[in-house]
């Protein structure tokens, strides 16, 4: 465990980035750092590695003080990814990668296999192995970053604002990316951003801080959302924080109606007997069970069914794995105002009415039910 | 007659072309003073350079001492050196070295300063040290520019070198001087010619250089 012990971070003209702060960061778990700029998330950051010094205080590692442990190998203890990756130009991607091996002695061959295989780990192709940094786009640059803090598999992982300077779209796919490799390695990560929406998804645990180098609230996610200490972090999350927060409720509770569902090859009588007083709409399926789009049932003659003549169903949610937050989404994106529910193979399980939907998050805010995180 | 008729002349005459004051002894000679004047500027400016780069401490110090040695006219100093060392090569050398430090130094401190900071903020962090920061992070990507510093004095050095003929040296300076002295223009031209295919040459080597030693992936991004 990283401890921060009431450390401060007086620069030497006067700055004062950390001001008495003190956080326990748990192991095999991403915390992060999230704060308006120069609130001092960089500075903290910088301290664990020793890259800066604190001007009082102490941070221990496992319980011992990291000011007494020599400074070089306390770095290669931890990986350390930056915001535009700093890769070596002149190095190609393996050699980047295999940096910090070689560092510990390792021969070539063996710290390059050994890059070889990080790369597979976080999603690069091993034909780029043999190109430079230039060669790469910024996602991709990253991701060899992220390799590199990796390769000499150390126990805590330092970065800072490693996704910021990345397209939405790639961010995201970064960020999903950091998840999965968490999940395989369970390394002990801080992580430093100033996107409060990129602190909930990956945290576990989130330090939100203040200008001036103060700790505002330390919690998990949900908790944060449910409960934010001050205004000062109730502005910060934002005004849709109750939105966000369903992303903490899971749409399992969700009770979905089957009956307005038909195949593109239904019966008249099926068509007839499917639909519903409380359902205006039908949703036709495929055959292979996947949701096609709406119809009123009576524009519907059994054996003419065209997908053409379907009202699109916006986006589905995944029952189970995706939360509130998503089916509040599909059905809100739905021209007819009923979400689509699809099983894990993408085929249509049930459909729910934003108002099923309502009564959920109304009885899940009731129960708390903010324990794990889900997916979406 | 004109240089072109001059250079024919010079060139086509076979008694130029062996002996001890044959073309292949002072070209020969010529590169010796030449490499001698730059691997002393090297020694003393790369790491001057390099370290200074390295801290960013001293630039401006740097920049005086450049200016200052920059001012110090070569050939005043040649004769300086001689009347206080005598005849000999050190004299010459002395002249030469001081042109071709400030290039080699102040391009050396400005190549380094100028190298990205974020992959050596990586490195450190990495954990390596500082001597490996600065020799498998900085130096590689600031080489371009370095080489172009030891490409300038080269080229100096090159065509100063001539000054080595006054104080009765070899080299290319002696066709100048004797051509000059015994007013055969032939030989002057010939002479002046053969230091400036020597620069073209320096100017060849050190692409040759640029081309072994500066990896592809600063090459392009550089
Ligand atoms: N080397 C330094 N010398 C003096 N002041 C510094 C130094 N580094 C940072 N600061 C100051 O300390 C404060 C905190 O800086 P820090 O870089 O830790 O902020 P940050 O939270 O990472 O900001 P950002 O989100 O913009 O990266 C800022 O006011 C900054 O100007
Ligand atoms: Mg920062």
């Amino acid at each position: 465990m990283i401890r921060i012990d009431s450390v401060t971070k007086r620069y030497p003209d006067g700055t004062v980035a950390v001001d008495r702060l003190s956080l326990e960061i748990p192991d095999r778990s991403i915390t992060v750092l999230v704060g308006p700029s120069g609130c001092g998330k960089t500075t903290t950051l910088r301290m664990i590695n020793r890259m800066v010094e604190p001007s009082e205080g102490a941070i221990t590692l496992d319980g011992v003080d990291i000011s007494r442990q020599p400074v070089n190998s306390l770095r290669r203890s931890m990986g350390y990814v930056i915001q535009n990756a700093g890769l070596f130009q002149h190095r190609t991607i393996v050699d980047n990668i295999a940096t910090v091996p070689r560092l510990l002695g390792w021969n070539k061959a063996r710290a390059r296999s050994r890059a070889r295989e990080l790369m597979e780990r976080v999603g690069l192709d091993g034909s780029l192995a043999k190109r430079y940094p230039y060669q790469l786009s910024g996602g991709q640059q990253q991701r060899v970053g992220v390799a590199r803090a990796l390769a000499a598999d150390p126990p805590v992982l330092l970065m800072d604002e490693p996704f910021s300077a990345v397209d939405p779209i790639v961010r995201k796919g970064l960020q999903e990316e950091l998840l999965r490799i968490q999940d395989e390695l369970g390394k002990t990560i801080v992580f430093v951003t100033h996107d409060i929406d990129e602190a909930i998804r990956l945290g576990s645990m989130v330090a939100v801080m203040r200008t001036g180098g103060r700790l505002a609230q330390f919690a998990p996610p949900a908790e944060l959302l449910s409960s934010p200490a001050d205004t000062f972090v109730e502005d910060f999350l934002g005004v849709d924080r109750g939105i966000r927060r369903l992303s903490f409720f899971t749409s399992e509770t969700l009770e979905l109606e089957k009956t307005p569902i038909v195949a593109v090859d239904a019966t008249a009588e099926q068509i007839a007997s499917r639909s519903t007083s409380e359902t205006p709409y039908l949703l036709v399926t495929g055959l292979d069970g996947r949701p096609l789009g709406w119809s009123e049932p009576g524009d519907l003659v059994a054996g003419d069914i065209t997908p053409e003549q379907l009202l699109s169903y916006g986006h589905p949610f995944e029952y189970g794995r995706d939360s509130l937050r998503a089916a509040l989404d599909a059905a809100v994106l739905s021209p007819t105002g009923w979400a689509v529910a699809v099983d894990g193979a993408g085929r249509a399980a049930g459909v729910v009415s934003q108002q099923t939907i309502g009564e959920a998050i109304r009885a899940a805010h009731a129960k708390g039910l903010t324990d794990a995180k889900v997916a979406g | 007659m004109n240089v072109l008729n001059f250079i024919q002349a010079f060139f086509s005459d076979g008694s130029h072309w062996h002996g001890y004051d044959g073309i292949p002894t002072r070209v020969a000679e010529h590169i010796q003073y030449s490499l001698q004047a730059l691997a002393i500027a090297a020694a003393i400016g790369l790491p001057i350079g390099l370290v200074t780069g390295h801290y960013g401490r001293g630039g401006n110090t740097l920049a005086l001492v450049a200016t200052g040695s920059r001012s110090l006219p070569t050939f005043g100093l040649l004769v300086l050196m001689v009347t206080w060392l005598g005849f000999g090569l050190t004299p010459v050398m002395i002249p030469l070295v001081v042109l071709a430090i400030p290039p080699v130094l102040v391009t050396t401190y400005e190549a380094v300063r100028s190298v990205d900071p974020s992959p050596v903020d990586a490195a450190r962090g990495m954990g390596m040290h500082e001597s490996r920061i600065l020799f498998q992070v900085e130096l590689p990507g600031a080489l371009p520019l370095i080489l172009g510093g030891l490409r300038s004095a080269a080229i100096q050095i090159v065509s100063t070198a001539t000054i080595a003929a006054y104080v009765g040296l070899g080299g290319l300076g002696r066709y100048i001087i004797d051509g000059l002295y015994q007013r055969n223009y032939e030989k002057v031209v010939g002479g002046a010619t053969l230091v400036a295919l020597m620069a073209l040459v320096t100017i060849g080597v050190f692409w040759a250089i640029s081309r072994i030693t500066v990896s592809p992936g600063v090459r392009r991004s550089g």
